[in-house]
């Protein structure tokens, strides 16, 4: 939970009429990432996805007695990488707190967390909106704990069940400022921040496996007033439902408002089949979590030069890629913003680029614009058709760079490279090898052209004539023609000139 | 700070300790007693002073990110009071 | 009593060396004394055929010439102490029947040097007492009466059942644990030596917690050699700890020198209370005299927050007990106590309620309640800022002394029950060993002499943080002038 908010002046975004007139949303996000580790935050076990229940859970994730934390390094440095990619301070002294509550899939009785002094404070990130306008959306801290386990409801009749696998996992959770109001914006932070955090490898930003998901504050306010109650939806886990939820949520408040009504500052659960957040049945206490410093871990002490390794082991991040390849590749901000929207496609784009080059022998800036679109058109085009991601292409990014070169040194014509393509994505074989095999490259001999050239024109005398007093247009069906006999295989530009030629 | 018998309540309640009705009152008074006399402290100047973070001022290496433990769930679940199908049972939770 | 079960550990070690008996010949005798002393309910579980297997193995090694450096030395374990696959309690009823799938770091390490463990001792309840009383497998009976009286005395706790086994001759050593005094304590009641080293000198791992920043583990054994001999085998950085001390661990048994000449002896003047026992404060005095006489220099140094020690760990540790105890819950280990139709909150509630005796419900609920809402800052924050003023203390008298000596406990043994009614009467046992607690220094009790009704006094040594060796050999130039013989008449 954050503190209270702080107005600060921000415009509205997105406005709901009301019958009393119009009021604007003020969203917080709180979003919990999975730090990509092999093990967990404060023991050896795995992280790993799925398996058997309480096969992934040792005696300290379970909370045996006597058991005791220890620190996983790897966290630690994910958050600061994290904490620097987001422009946010980090922390050069913090400390672990423990937050007291009982639940069946918290095994300890309290969950290690930061309360007070957490490792990441203040930043903020630039945030592209649909329109292509960019804002900019306030962090207010980064904190590292544990997760708890999961309770399962629906096996028996008469009792819930425990898997303790997930008990301990390392999150972040990445608390903005109320600095959003709309729903595309939350959603536009959201995707940003997943972009970033997949660029630097600290989560992997699967939120369909729980990887990544979202408290949403929701609160709503007439345009210029100070902040109104808010409530938090829990646990939202994707950006869809998000964005649903926050409409749900708003109109709700706002109903309620301006029927004489007040907020209640509650936890809300979002229902995605419902479309509806609902009251989470309020527990039996009120949230008094009697948090104080774990006496089990020292501080947390970080040296300047921990900082800058981390600094220093940081990748380009989105947005500076996206302004290099706009400035130094020349791409329009359209097929930028694709290209770096993800950090698997823009992997793949930036081995495409440079394997072109390599085989083309020129400069990358010469080659990307053709790449860029091949990507964007025609590859994307064959994964959505088959439901892949770019992480499971069938096609390499060095096999594409090989088609585009085939293509650029006329061995392929556009139309011989999109069949080639298709043959790639069936077989996985390379683009050369295709093309040999079946006979598909294209005909750039002069001799063999001249000679359908002379077949083509010896086989229509009357339409030569015709030609030849005046009908230049006729110069399109002896292409068409010359095209035909070569079984579509003939070098287009070739036998234009080579006709030209014949023709006089 | 008087703790009278509701704070009682609230807090037993919050421990998850169940109390019977004739508990509350004795239990309050020994509350009172006890935290009647912790109160002295109150008159302890503090103003200047960081509180106690660690006992021993020592550091130490982070562990490495390894797989080393788990796979154990045999182990996890012999004491359960109540286990089903690698899980451990309780009085189901309505949410 | 057998004349094996009256030696001390340095002996036990000479006499199996030489082969004049045999590590089975000495745990058998000790089984037998362990089964004739079942009237001090000192044991919660008893392990002789454990015990006899890690005798065979000592004989196997010891003539092999492989033996570890505790071969078959008969000791037992503060039921604090996770032991695989041997029921570990706290002697609390909500673990009844535990068995933990691993061994603590500390026993680990003694089994490790060869110890053949009689079983598991009886303590207070989660460690939470000064007289053994709060156990629910009920109260341990000291070996020792005051003369002319067959009143029931208590051993001290809340290694209650350490300090009685270990007078009553029925274990050479036994393991203790110290949060606030519970192993100097019943030490000084008891007639023996004990000493809790700095805090991170022993691995916590897989001892049940009672205040994670204060709880230590520690010896109890007959002399000063002894707990040297035992601790140096105990102590070592353990990985699985984040608070343990990664610092080599001296050899202090062989460093034992009792001539003090050039050290400074601190005596805190604040420690010298209005009311203190005459015979407390007397035998304070002959303690002054025999530092002298081994060629130290006392020195009159001030600790101004000592007053403030109790109330302080009044807070801090129920603080930490209130969340360290939460995982008693009844769902993973422990028993479970489910009212018919209950709720999962409900199960909880009376799990906690039936399984928790009077004492540990009550810290339980003045930790919760400093540490709720609106509380934290008067109470434990505050107490953790008091607490770095006494250690604030400690460290500007290390700046004119070496060691400071101080009674152990203000007074003697006290009867069964005689202050079960009042807790704060109770609390007030720990007022001298409290504050080296706080500030996390070693600090070790030796038996020092007897009051009027012939029962054991101590005497405290307190050192700065990793300075066992100066308190041992503090400690034994005090038992060497002090001459302590007394040993409890056996009456069980
Ligand atoms: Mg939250
Ligand atoms: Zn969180």
């Amino acid at each position: 939970m954050t503190d209270m908010y702080k107005d600060d002046g921000r415009k509205a975004g997105w406005i709901i009429e009301g019958r009393t007139g119009p009021w604007e949303v003020v969203l917080g996000l709180e979003v919990h990432a999975q730090v990509s580790t092999l093990s967990k935050l404060f023991s050896g076990a795995p992280t790993a996805f799925g398996g058997e229940p309480n096969a992934q859970v040792s005696l300290v994730d379970a909370g045996f007695p006597g058991m005791l934390p220890v620190l996983n390094g790897a966290c630690v440095k994910q958050a600061v990488r994290t904490g620097l990619a987001l422009g946010c301070t980090i922390n050069r002294w913090s400390r672990f707190d423990r937050k007291n509550y009982f639940y069946a899939d918290l095994p300890q009785g309290y969950q290690i967390s930061q309360h007070q002094h957490p490792i990441v404070g203040e930043g903020a990130i630039p945030v592209t909106l649909e329109d292509g306008s960019i804002t900019s959306v306030g962090i207010e801290r980064i904190h590292l704990e544990q997760d708890a386990g999961k309770s399962v409801h629906d096996l028996s009749p008469t009792q819930s069940y425990v898997d303790l696998n997930r008990s301990g996992v390392a999150l972040m959770e990445i608390v903005s400022k109320p600095d959003m109001r709309s729903p595309a914006e939350a959603g536009a932070y959201v995707a940003t921040l997943r972009s970033i955090l997949r660029a630097i490898g600290s989560c992997d930003g699967n939120m369909q496996e729980g990887s990544m998901r979202a408290d949403v504050n929701v609160s709503v306010r007439r345009p210029g007033d100070g902040f109104g109650t808010r409530c938090e939806i829990k646990n939202v886990n994707s950006i869809r439902f998000i964005q649903q939820a926050i409409s749900y949520e708003a109109q709700r408040q706002v109903e309620i408002l301006e029927s004489g009504g007040t907020i209640q500052q509650e936890t809300r659960l979002f229902d995605p089949d419902r479309g509806e957040t609902r009251s989470l049945r309020s527990k039996e206490d009120a949230h008094d979590y009697r948090y104080f410093p774990e006496p089990d871990l020292l501080p947390l002490e970080l040296t300047p030069a921990f900082i800058e390794q981390c600094r220093a082991s940081l990748p380009e991040l989105p947005a500076a890629k996206k302004a290099r390849f706009e400035t130094a590749l020349g791409l329009s901000p359209y097929l930028a913003a694709v290209l770096t929207a993800d950090a698997d496609q823009s992997r793949w784009f930036e081995t495409l680029l440079a394997e072109s080059a390599r085989r083309q022998g020129r400069d990358a800036a010469a080659v990307a614009e053709k790449a860029a679109n091949w990507m964007t058109g025609d590859l994307f085009g064959a994964l959505n058709r088959l439901g892949l991601d770019i992480a499971h292409s069938p096609v390499s990014a060095t096999q594409g760079a090989e088609l585009l070169a085939l293509l650029a040194d006329g061995t392929l014509s556009g139309p011989l490279a999109k069949q080639v393509f298709e043959i790639m994505l069936e077989t996985g074989e390379d683009a050369g090898a295709i093309a040999e095999a079946r006979g598909l490259k294209q005909l750039s001999d002069s001799g063999a052209l001249e000679a359908a050239i002379a077949d083509v024109l010896a086989a229509n005398p009357d339409k030569l004539a015709e030609y030849r007093s005046g009908k230049d247009k006729l110069f399109g069906f002896f292409v068409g023609q010359v095209m035909k006999a070569s079984g579509g295989k003939a070098n287009p530009a070739l036998v234009n000139e080579l006709l030209k030629a014949a023709l006089g | 700070m008087s703790v009278n018998e509701k704070i009682v309540a609230r807090v037993a309640s919050l421990a998850r300790l169940a109390l019977k009705p004739e508990e509350a009152a004795p239990l309050a008074g020994e509350l009172n007693a006890i935290l009647g006399w912790i109160d002295q402290l109150q008159a302890v100047n503090t103003d200047a002073v960081e509180p106690m973070n660690a006992v021993m001022p020592i550091t130490r290496d982070w562990r490495a990110d390894e797989v080393t433990d788990g796979g154990i769930q045999a182990d996890i679940l012999a004491n359960a009071p109540a286990s089903a199908h690698g899980f451990f049972a309780v009085p189901k939770v309505i949410e | 009593m057998s004349a094996l079960t009256r030696l001390t550990v340095a002996r036990m070690r000479e006499g199996l060396a030489a082969k004049r008996f045999s590590a089975r010949e000495l745990v058998s005798a000790h089984i037998a004394a362990v089964e004739a002393a079942r009237p001090l309910n000192a044991f919660i579980t008893e392990t002789p055929d454990e015990a006899l297997a890690a005798a065979d193995a000592a004989d196997a090694a010891l003539a092999a010439g492989t033996a570890g450096a505790l071969a078959g030395i008969p000791v037992g374990i503060k039921d604090l102490f996770a032991t695989r696959g041997v029921q570990t309690t706290a002697a609390s009823a909500i673990l009844k029947g535990f068995r933990p799938p691993y061994e603590s770091g500390v026993t680990a390490r003694m089994k490790a040097a060869g110890v053949a463990s009689l079983g598991k001792l009886n303590l207070d309840e989660f460690a939470m007492g000064s007289s053994n009383e709060t156990s629910a497998f009920g109260p341990v009976v000291s070996p020792w009466r005051a003369v002319g009286s067959d009143a029931k005395l208590v051993p001290g706790g809340s290694s209650g059942g350490s300090s009685a086994a270990v007078a009553a001759r029925i274990v050479a050593a036994a393991t203790g644990t110290d949060t606030g005094g519970s192993i100097r304590q019943p030490a000084a009641f008891t007639g023996i030596a004990g000493i809790k080293p700095t805090y991170g000198r022993c691995s916590r791992w897989g001892i049940i917690a009672f205040a994670s920043s204060l709880d230590q583990a520690g010896v109890l054994a007959r002399s000063v050699e002894d707990c040297a001999i035992l601790l140096e085998q105990m102590a070592g950085y353990d990985d699985r700890d984040s608070t343990s001390i990664n610092a080599p661990v001296p050899h202090w048994s062989a460093m034992l020198n009792a001539k003090l000449a050039g050290l400074r002896i601190g005596i805190p003047r604040e420690y010298r209370m209005d009311g203190m026992d005459a015979r407390v404060a007397a035998l304070w005095d002959e303690g002054i005299a025999w530092m002298k006489d081994a060629g130290a220099t006392i020195v009159d140094v001030s600790l101004p927050n000592t007053a403030h020690a109790l109330p302080t760990y009044y807070i801090v540790a129920p603080a930490e007990a209130s969340s360290n105890l939460a995982r008693y819950d009844g769902v993973r280990f422990g028993q479970r106590v489910l009212p018919d139709g209950g709720s999962l909150n409900d199960m909880y509630a009376a799990t906690r309620a039936a399984g928790f005796g009077a004492e540990v419900r009550r810290r339980i609920m003045i930790g919760t309640y400093v540490l709720s809402a609106g509380y934290y800052d008067a109470y434990y924050l505050k107490a953790q800022k008091v607490r770095a003023l006494i250690a604030q203390d400690f460290e500007k008298a290390w700046e004119s002394c070496d060691l400071l000596l101080t009674p152990t406990a203000p007074t003697a043994a006290f009867g069964l029950g005689a202050k079960s009614a009042d807790p704060i009467a109770m609390y007030l046992n720990d007022v001298f060993t409290v504050p080296a607690s706080l500030a996390g220094l070693p600090a070790m009790s030796v038996p020092a002499g007897l009051d009027a009704a012939g029962l054991p006094l101590g005497l405290q040594v307190i050192g700065r943080p990793l300075d066992e060796a100066g308190v041992f050999n503090a400690c034994l130039a005090l038992e060497q002038r002090a001459g302590f013989t007394a040993a409890p008449v056996r009456w069980w």
